[in-house]
């Protein structure tokens, strides 16, 4: 991790495992009568975005706050980007206003990268999904939560997903988020598999660090986690399943192929579930479903990412991976 | 952690003495735990939470003399002060530690905080801070290893291991064998000021 988070790529095996163990601290604050930190007081955090995403920016608005930051929230409607304001502007308004991060939510992929490599802010940039490019701070999470339900909350601190199969289901082409967590689960040390049918599986998925297959029921038996994505109606204006009920039938979780998961396997959702399409309510519903956690999970992360990217006078980069920090800490 | 503010990680000390050795560390805990026991008059309420690295070995330790002098057992935690620093943007944003608060809270208790060198006093600072925010002590008191002066704000120590007087020219590195594998604390000079 460098001073920006723009795609999951950019992780080291080392830096993905801080976060996640800095997120795992960072979750406890959350049991406290008190969740609030005084670590960020005085500094500033943006949401941009360019896209509405309530979720997205209400977690990120909620970690910036435990943390004591100061939040603006900028969304692009009915703001001057309505009336034709370039992201260049608006950047530049922004750091005049002396932003320390933004967080930029954007429906063309590529404008974070933009944002943070063209000088015209000096704050981190985080990356909160970009068109149909990546979308890190949610392949975090999922790792996350990932960690927590395989090896455990105590037992996971350190440890990566080495060994663990995890298969990413359904509209692979339009999704931000299997994108991301392909790669993040790969650096983790995860095997990852997609499913999908063939016509939401994209161009040059065979340089992914993965495995494709169409038969989901094939897949499910040697699964430890499954990740269903969700079907983006708005996305789906060409015909890339002939009707709803075909693709449920063929890609949609249910009580019958959750029963052919391992004992120990979970189920994960990034939400918003379409139940009865991607998912069954009876699966949504089970214990098995980690879609709620997912949702606490990410407020640590994101407090964990803007603590590292905002935390110090720069950076806990890719230079310092745990163990050197803790030695740094221990030496004082 | 010895300081918030001093360089030490950019040179550790090359010549060093020892100042203390085991069978003296152990015997300044007994001396510290039975002062514990008087002051506050048994340890029904006493929470020890030890910072992170070696306070929490310190702590432990100490549960374990107070749980022989008074028979009860002695809830210890640890206390993570990283987040309330005041030194955060002057450097490199560094990993956590962990906090862990015995299950009956503070509230009420009187909280005994552990470390191994008390030296500014802004670490003190900032677990006061994070206390704050954490619960409503009845009593807060503190117990460190070694008491080196330089005290940066009007902070003591309830019980003092050893008193240690400094120079700021020199370095006092504690080792510990659930970390070190030996108990020694070792006064030395910094590496950057020898010529």
């Amino acid at each position: 991790m460098k001073h920006h988070l723009i795609s999951a790529a950019d992780l080291t095996r080392d830096d993905a495992v801080l976060i996640l163990d800095t997120a795992e601290e960072m979750a406890r604050v959350a049991d406290r009568p008190i969740k609030k930190l005084p670590t960020l007081r005085g500094r500033t955090v943006v949401n941009l975005f360019y896209e509405d995403s309530t979720r997205t920016r209400i977690s990120f608005e909620a970690a910036a706050k435990r943390l004591s930051a100061d939040v603006i929230n900028f969304s692009a409607k009915g703001s001057s980007v309505s009336k034709g304001e370039s992201l260049k502007d608006t950047a530049l308004t922004l750091e005049a206003m002396g932003a320390d991060a933004v967080v930029i939510r954007h429906h063309a992929s590529g404008a974070p990268y933009r944002l943070a490599n063209s000088g015209w802010i000096d704050g981190s940039v985080v990356n909160a999904g970009d068109g149909t490019h990546e979308h890190p701070t949610q392949a975090l999470l999922d790792a996350f939560t990932v960690r927590r339900r395989l090896v455990g909350r105590d037992a996971g601190m350190g440890r990566d997903l080495a060994g663990r199969r995890i298969t990413i289901v359904g509209d692979v082409l339009h999704s931000r988020v299997a994108r991301s967590n392909v790669l993040l689960l790969n650096t983790l040390g995860a095997q990852v598999t997609v499913v999908a049918p063939p016509t939401l599986v994209p161009i040059g998925v065979e340089s992914w660090p993965c495995e494709v297959s169409y038969d989901l029921d094939a897949v499910l038996p040697k699964s430890d986690a499954v990740m269903m994505l969700r079907v983006q109606r708005e996305r789906m204006n060409a015909a890339f399943f002939p009707t709803e009920r075909e693709y449920a039938r063929r890609y949609g979780l249910n009580g019958d192929r959750m029963a052919r998961m391992p004992e120990h396997a979970v189920v994960m959702h990034p939400g918003p579930m379409n139940r009865g399409m991607e998912i069954t309510a009876e699966v949504a519903d089970s214990d098995r479903c980690t879609a709620v956690e997912q949702v606490a999970n990410g407020v640590s992360i994101r407090m964990a990412v803007l603590y590292l990217l905002l935390g110090g006078n720069e950076s806990a980069a890719a230079h310092t991976s745990r163990t050197d920090a803790v030695r740094t800490e221990e030496t004082e | 952690m010895e300081s918030m503010d001093t360089n030490s990680h950019t040179g550790g000390p090359v010549t060093a003495r020892p100042v203390l050795e085991a069978p003296d560390i152990a015997r300044v805990l007994t001396r510290i735990a039975h002062e514990i026991v008087e002051r506050a008059k048994g340890a029904d309420d006493v929470v020890l939470l030890g910072i992170p690295t070696r306070g929490v070995f310190l702590a432990r330790r100490l549960a374990g003399k107070l749980e022989q002098i008074t028979g009860r057992t002695v809830p210890v935690g640890s206390l993570d002060i990283t987040m309330y620093r005041d030194d955060l943007r002057l450097r490199p944003a560094r990993a956590l530690a962990r906090t862990e608060i015995p299950g009956d809270g503070i509230d009420g208790r009187l909280v005994v905080l552990v470390d191994d060198v008390l030296f500014s006093g802004r670490t003190i600072r900032a677990a006061l801070d994070a206390l704050g925010d954490i619960g409503r002590p009845r009593a807060v008191q503190l117990a460190v290893l070694v008491d080196r002066g330089h005290r940066e704000l009007p902070i003591r120590a309830d019980y003092v291991g050893k008193n240690l007087p400094t120079s700021l020219r020199e370095t006092v590195k504690v080792l510990l064998s659930e970390e070190d594998g030996r108990d020694t604390v070792l006064l030395g000079v910094r590496e950057t000021d020898q010529s």
